[in-house]
């Protein structure tokens, strides 16, 4: 494994696996909630302009987060 | 799962007799009584709210070590109903290791608000267990609960514990295909328009660099829309109540005692009578609103303007209450409650109060039309849209810091919905039993109150310097002369404290007439620098009554409130002071 991977890096298209949760207990809830767990695979829709927000598909949901967030998403990417 | 009211059902189930135990393979300790279901006196466990059974967190380790390594009759696995689409994985999994269980859809009252309607029998034949909805807070389905439960004991063998339970789980691919297929199947959502049409419109709305210029343009020809069908139906109201103003209350009345005749006709039924000539607009504009925000656009609004919202310490969802605010300031701040880090919340609601809400309409519509000609009206009344904004803007700017947010900004960005008739007629009947609900409470003895102000002490002219709001207007001269704002008007300010809708109905009653005659009256009385710095200081000065009540019990902060008011108040008075100054400095 190289450097570890977070959302954030991902392009339009891409495909990923999440493999790990940077984040605290409240928060994994949310986010598990939403469908963000670890072995999910996720997809990115779309980036926002600005260094907006990016769009996410998890399952059959899209989910809109914010890169700072993104980043405590480590992901391991599939081509 | 985690907070689909397990512990209640637990609890109606058991009673008070349950006790904390030890299980083997588990480390914590967990709720568990012996209960009698049918002949069977069984042993019923609350097992940890999980998301899946993979074991990646404590809890969901918790439950996977217990399937493990204890013997089960019966697995009831609890889910939310409103949020299916998300938890019917874990019935799945279950499923698929085999394990004898039963599946108790919860909170079913939500999911039918939401038009979320699930067909229990196909679902249960989907997968393979038996399905039951219910509503553990209302007490609806228990008895059904517990007769599945005794049946489904009298035929299932007790399972021992399954050594290999990860291994058995297949992968999440299969379970999403899985779930995918048995929602479709099974679950009625609200009208869903086709996936690919929603990735398709969301690739122009969401499109980075026009999403913005045509969620605005969307906006403004909704705008246009409203006043498009609504200026004709206003004209037509007011049309009706001239009508029987001059037919039926003139006649009766006529040999009524002056000051009778003056308080009932000239007071309560032109006050009101003025404000409610906007509730068609108001209805409309609502219905509208509506549209926008069951199709989804208004959670791509939130994706759209979330960096430029970050940029001033806010989020993608209080650019939402923002516009929610246009509507009504009041569940604009309700709605702030989906924010978790208090600061963010307070920042947000500190800006709320500055959306120019539909009553706040109300007042700039009418003076626009009595001061600025039918091409430039449109044109203001947007300028005062825009100083909404820029307030809002500034306000979060100057307090920012104050307010430091670090809240995580996730949000699950609905596909595009077609709102039905139902809804709609719903919340349009809901804004009449609103207007109607204000009139009663607020309105009437508004008019009523601005009415004896201006006519009392008996024997004085109308709203002169000799009324008690001549006398008031005098005490606040010092302050509203330099705004343009004529003393007159001062009593529609501070009973606009308390609604904003009782400002035109104080203007009728101020200048006893309505209708075109009070336009007229307007337009002779002041001119448009004094008009538009009127209606500056009404859109900053201060919400009404019931959103700073609103704000308190949202806040619990007396201190926050009374600021927020204190804020407005000064900033209302600084931006009017500004404009008149620098109008009547370029000779206008």
């Amino acid at each position: 494994m190289s450097t570890p991977l977070s959302l954030a890096h991902l392009k339009p298209g891409d495909h990923a696996v999440i493999s790990h949760l940077k984040v605290d207990e409240a928060l994994y809830q949310r986010l598990s909630a939403m469908g963000l767990r670890k072995g999910r695979s996720v997809r990115v829709v779309r980036c926002a302009a600005l260094s907006g927000p990016i769009q996410v598909r998890v399952g059959f949901t899209d989910l809109i987060l914010r890169l700072a967030d993104a980043r405590n998403i480590c992901v391991t990417a599939v081509s | 799962m985690p907070n689909t009211g397990k512990s209640t059902l637990f609890n109606r189930l058991t009673g008070a007799s349950a006790r904390v135990g030890n299980w083997p393979g588990v480390t914590v300790d967990l709720l568990g009584a012996k209960i009698l279901l049918g002949a069977h006196m069984v042993e019923a466990v609350d097992l940890p709210g999980v998301y899946d059974l993979h074991g990646f967190t404590e809890d969901e380790l918790v439950v996977r070590h217990f399937l493990e390594n204890n013997p089960v009759d019966v697995v009831a696995i609890i889910l939310n109903s409103s949020q299916i689409e998300h938890q019917i994985s874990l019935a799945l999994q279950a499923k698929q290791l085999g394990l004898p269980a039963v599946l108790f859809l919860n909170m079913r009252d939500e999911a039918d608000q939401m038009g979320i309607r699930i067909d229990t029998r196909r679902m249960s034949e989907q997968l393979g267990m038996p399905v039951l909805s219910l509503s553990a807070k209302y007490g609806q389905g228990f008895a059904e609960a517990k007769n599945m439960l005794t049946s489904m004991l009298a035929i299932s063998e007790s399972r021992p514990g399954l050594d290999d339970l990860r291994t058995r789980l297949a992968p999440d691919d299969q379970i999403e295909r899985q779930m995918h297929a048995v929602l479709s199947r099974s679950v009625m959502l609200p009208t869903l328009l086709p996936e690919s049409f929603t990735a398709r419109l969301d690739r122009v709305l969401l499109h980075p660099w026009l999403g913005l210029p045509i969620f605005f343009g969307v906006m403004y020809l909704l705008f246009q829309g409203i006043f498009f069908l609504g200026a004709p139906l206003q004209k037509g109201v007011g049309w009706l109540l001239g009508l029987v103003s001059q037919h039926v209350l003139e006649p009766i009345f006529s040999s009524s005692p002056v000051w009778l005749h003056g308080l009932l006709i000239d007071g309560i039924y032109n006050g009101v009578g003025t404000v409610a000539s906007f509730v068609p607009i108001i209805v409309l504009f609502f219905l509208f609103m509506a549209v926008v925000e069951d199709t989804g656009y208004l959670s791509r609004a939130a994706f759209l303007m979330d960096s430029l919202m970050s940029r001033l310490g806010l989020d993608g969802r209080s650019f939402v209450m923002l516009l929610m605010g246009f509507g009504c300031n009041v569940p604009a701040l309700m709605g702030t409650r989906v924010m978790r880090s208090r600061a963010l919340r307070l920042l947000t609601m500190l800006v709320i109060p500055f959306s120019l809400c539909s009553a706040r309409l109300q007042v700039f519509i009418f003076i626009t039309a009595a001061l600025f000609s039918p091409s430039r009206a449109p044109l203001v009344l947007f300028s005062l849209y825009l100083m909404s904004f820029a307030t809002a803007i500034f306000t979060a700017l100057i307090f920012k810091r104050k307010f430091r947010n670090t809240e995580p900004f996730v949000l699950e960005l609905p596909p595009f919905r077609l709102p039905t008739a139902r809804q709609l007629w719903l919340r349009g009947w809901q804004e009449v039993r609103h207007f109607l609900h204000r009139a009663t409470k607020f309105i009437i003895s508004g008019v009523v109150l601005v009415w004896a102000l201006t006519h009392l002490p008996p024997g004085v002219a109308e709203a002169s310097a000799q009324s008690f709001a001549g006398h008031l207007g005098n005490l606040l001269s010092p302050l509203l002369n330099p705004l343009g704002i004529h003393q007159q008007l001062a009593i529609a300010l501070i009973f606009g404290f308390v609604a904003k809708e009782i400002v035109i109905g104080a203007l009728a009653v101020i200048f006893g007439m309505q209708g075109t005659a009070l336009v007229g009256q307007l337009a002779h009385s002041m001119d448009w620098t004094q008009a538009y710095s009127f209606m500056l200081f009404t859109l900053i000065y201060t919400p009404c009554l019931s959103t700073i009540a609103t704000m308190k019990s949202e806040s619990r902060s007396n201190l926050y409130t009374v600021g927020s008011v204190a804020w407005s108040l000064a900033l209302a008075w600084t931006v009017s002071f500004v404009f008149y100054q620098s109008a009547k400095a370029l000779g206008y």
